[in-house]
């Protein structure tokens, strides 16, 4: 059972998640619910899914970018970024144009290979949701946040690098 | 040098915590090896041929006399009483046991130390050139800025997991001391017509597989704009750059692939919704950085002082190193002395216990406390009085520092290769130490004179191979070492790669061919031709010719 750490607590995840080669048949069986949608079928069939489905968010892998839904982010109360494993940085950058230049004010939720330590440097980009690999400890999780009590970079959290604070 | 603040020192701390967690973690099997190796990595250890290496950072090189007697503690203490400089100014230590490593890490906070991010993926140590502050040749002193670019890049939380490691070097000279462009990015100090200070930037230069010299992005960056310049480029590499493949990592591909212009206008793009924003640089925190490499108590010397001019006429040893190893000094009467760590017979760039806390005593004594480490694996003792220069010569005989072979033949970089590294083909260390015995003749080196001799163990280059006027590098054939020889290389202004001059050589056989290369040398040059000019004017053939004519 995949955890949920939403604005550093543990919640449950009312949001169900279409795989990338879904289609538009998937929908019916959802009706009504929130449903996160993987880029291609946004693009393909957003009018469709918005008429079935309680609530839409989208959901973006790695190796995509946000050009295609760049003007209308506020349309989406949920982006989830995916990590395919933990170690791909791309989605931290993804993360941090979204919150930071995007301005962006819902929820950017970290899925797919999603692990402790890199917890506290992705709250940092702008992620406040994260949907925790299976195998992990909540608790432990919960305590990644603090392990630094400042930082150097402006972060999501603090958009004032550390020589305008000093 | 920088000190460190409450901010400094408590993120130092956290971090130390953090990887005792992580270590504990680890070894009670929470966290697998895959994914403890990105944060160990971060943290400087590797797991080594023989035992973990334990990388620690020298922030573009710089070290304090207490910092020195620590990394001497450390060396007794967790190591087997030496440690190794390496080609980054950074300092490396070949046998801690993985389960003592945080235990370290809280040691080095002590000393405001660590060895944060000095392997991975990410943003390493910023790297300059010696000499900076004391430089005659001076445009502006490259420390503070390098102070900056450290604390940008430090847990910079977007930049962690980049396609690959990432350095940056920076050079406030005219004279390229940093091998600024053969680094992911290198940053030339420079001034506008109005006087403005601000940094050419390069970008993809690097060794390794495919080395490849930075190409200019941008001619002039405003200071004040550095770091969201390099924040974008950090963003289209971290990107775009590949991820498939990891010899195809490094932003010099991606560079090349995308093609300069196209790279560049991708990094517009970026720094258009960067520029001007927090990460803009303030003119207080450039002064706050600045002030702590403000000039030492400089005395009003005389330069060049009879006792000085005695000495030198008296001993004939000190006048060789001082011919060798003394660099002149921007304040009159003082003079910037390299330490050399490449004595025959001892490993390139290996420092003991001892040697340790004999430089803490020298940089007290004749230094006002400081020394820097070179990327030449080399150490300098920057704020020398002229007047003291052979009381110190003197001082460095008890602990074998007295070598007079700076820029020399017998100079040699070198990495650990096979002895100790786990990614070597081949050894290096060896190599080194029968080029030096081949050379060790004090005479010859001076009729020599300024070359620069560069071994690999491996493709990855890090004894800088590709950019040495004579570069080693070491390969595997079925097993078995051989060494691939190149020429014209340079890591100067006019960097260069060498070319290779055809066919390896086997471990026996590379004295004798430096001894043909040397030859050419000598029987081609002109007056006063450094062996690098010589290769340039005539050509790598006639040496290829030399080295292989006894196989026809």
């Amino acid at each position: 059972m995949t955890s949920l750490i939403r604005n550093r607590n543990a919640v449950p995840n009312e949001w169900a998640l279409l795989q990338s080669a879904s289609g538009p048949d998937a929908f019916s069986a959802l009706r009504g619910r929130k449903v996160l949608l993987p880029l291609e079928l946004i693009l393909s069939d957003e009018d469709e899914a918005r008429a079935q489905l309680g609530a839409i968010g989208v959901w973006l892998d790695s190796h995509q970018d946000l050009a295609s839904i760049e003007n209308r982010i506020a349309d989406f109360q949920l982006i989830a970024l995916n990590f395919p494993v933990f170690s791909d940085g791309r989605p931290f950058s993804l993360a941090r144009r979204l919150r930071l230049e995007l301005g962006f004010t819902g929820e950017i939720r970290a899925i797919g290979d999603v692990l402790r330590d890199q917890l506290c440097f992705l709250e940092r980009c702008g992620f406040n949701s994260f949907a925790l690999r299976s195998d992990q400890d909540v608790d432990e999780c919960l305590s990644a946040f603090d392990d630094f009590s400042s930082t150097y970079t402006a972060t999501a959290l603090n958009q004032e690098p550390i020589f305008r604070r000093r | 040098m920088y000190r460190y603040d409450g901010y400094d020192a408590t993120m130092l701390e956290e971090r130390v915590i953090q990887f005792r967690s992580q270590t504990n973690r680890y070894l009670e099997g929470k966290l697998t090896d895959a994914e403890f190796l990105p944060l160990r990595l971060q943290n400087g250890l590797y797991v080594q041929r023989l035992a973990p290496m334990l990388r620690i950072a020298v922030p573009y090189g710089m070290l304090s006399a207490r910092q020195l007697r620590k990394l001497a503690f450390i060396s007794s203490h967790y190591d087997k009483g030496y440690g190794h400089f390496t080609t980054r100014q950074n300092i490396q230590f070949n046998w801690p046991a993985l389960e003592d490593v945080p235990d370290l890490l809280a040691h080095l906070a002590e000393v405001e130390m660590h060895a944060i991010q000095t392997s991975g993926n990410c943003i390493r140590n910023t790297t300059t050139d010696q000499f900076a502050g004391v430089a005659v040749d001076e445009i502006e002193d490259s420390r503070p800025y390098c102070e900056i670019i450290r604390q940008w890049s430090t847990f910079h939380p977007e930049f962690a997991y980049l396609p690959r490691k990432f350095k940056i070097a920076v050079c406030g000279t005219q004279e390229d001391h940093a091998a600024t462009q053969v680094h992911d990015i290198g940053l030339y100090l420079r001034k506008n017509e109005a006087g403005e200070t601000g940094f050419q930037i390069l970008a993809g230069g690097g060794l390794g597989r495919t080395p490849v010299i930075g190409q200019v992005v941008f001619d002039f960056v405003e200071r004040h704009d550095l770091l969201s310049a390099l924040e974008a480029i950090l963003r289209v590499y971290n990107r775009e750059g590949r991820r498939d493949n990891k010899y195809k990592a490094r932003i010099k591909i991606l560079v090349r692939e995308t093609g300069l212009e196209t790279f560049r206008e991708k990094v517009m793009h970026e720094w258009k919704q960067l520029r001007g924003g927090s990460l803009t640089l303030t003119d207080a925190e450039i002064e706050r950085c600045k002030s702590y490499f403000q000039e030492p108590a400089y005395k009003a010397l005389e330069p060049n002082p009879a006792s000085l001019r005695e000495a030198l006429a008296r001993d004939v040893l000190f006048a060789s190193w001082f011919s060798h190893n003394v660099t002149p000094h921007k304040k009159l009467g003082y003079a910037a002395v390299a330490i050399s760590f490449k004595k025959t017979g001892y490993a390139p760039g290996d420092v003991s216990e001892e040697q340790l806390n004999a430089l803490a005593h020298l940089a007290e004594r004749f230094s006002f406390g400081e020394v820097r480490v070179t990327h030449a694996q080399n150490v300098i003792l920057a704020d020398v009085e002229e007047s003291e220069l052979y009381n110190l010569y003197l001082s460095l005989a008890p602990d074998s520092l007295q070598a007079d072979n700076l820029n020399k033949l017998s100079d040699i970089i070198c990495c650990p290769g096979g002895d100790f590294c786990a990614l070597a083909n081949a050894k290096s260390i060896p190599i080194a130490e029968a080029i030096q015995r081949r050379f060790d003749d004090r005479d010859l080196l001076a009729d020599i004179g300024e070359v620069s001799l560069n071994i690999s163990g491996c493709m990855n280059a890090c004894g800088h191979h590709h950019v040495g006027n004579i570069g080693v590098l070491g390969v595997d054939k079925k097993g078995e070492e051989f060494y691939q020889v190149s020429i014209g290389g340079s890591s100067k202004r006019e960097a260069k790669l060498g070319k290779i001059l055809g066919p390896s050589f086997a471990q026996t056989d590379i004295p004798s061919v430096v001894a043909d290369l040397v030859s050419v040398y000598r029987e081609r040059r002109l007056a006063d031709e450094k062996f690098i000019d010589t290769v340039e004017r005539i050509g790598v053939d006639p040496f290829k010719k030399r080295v292989y004519e006894k196989d026809q």
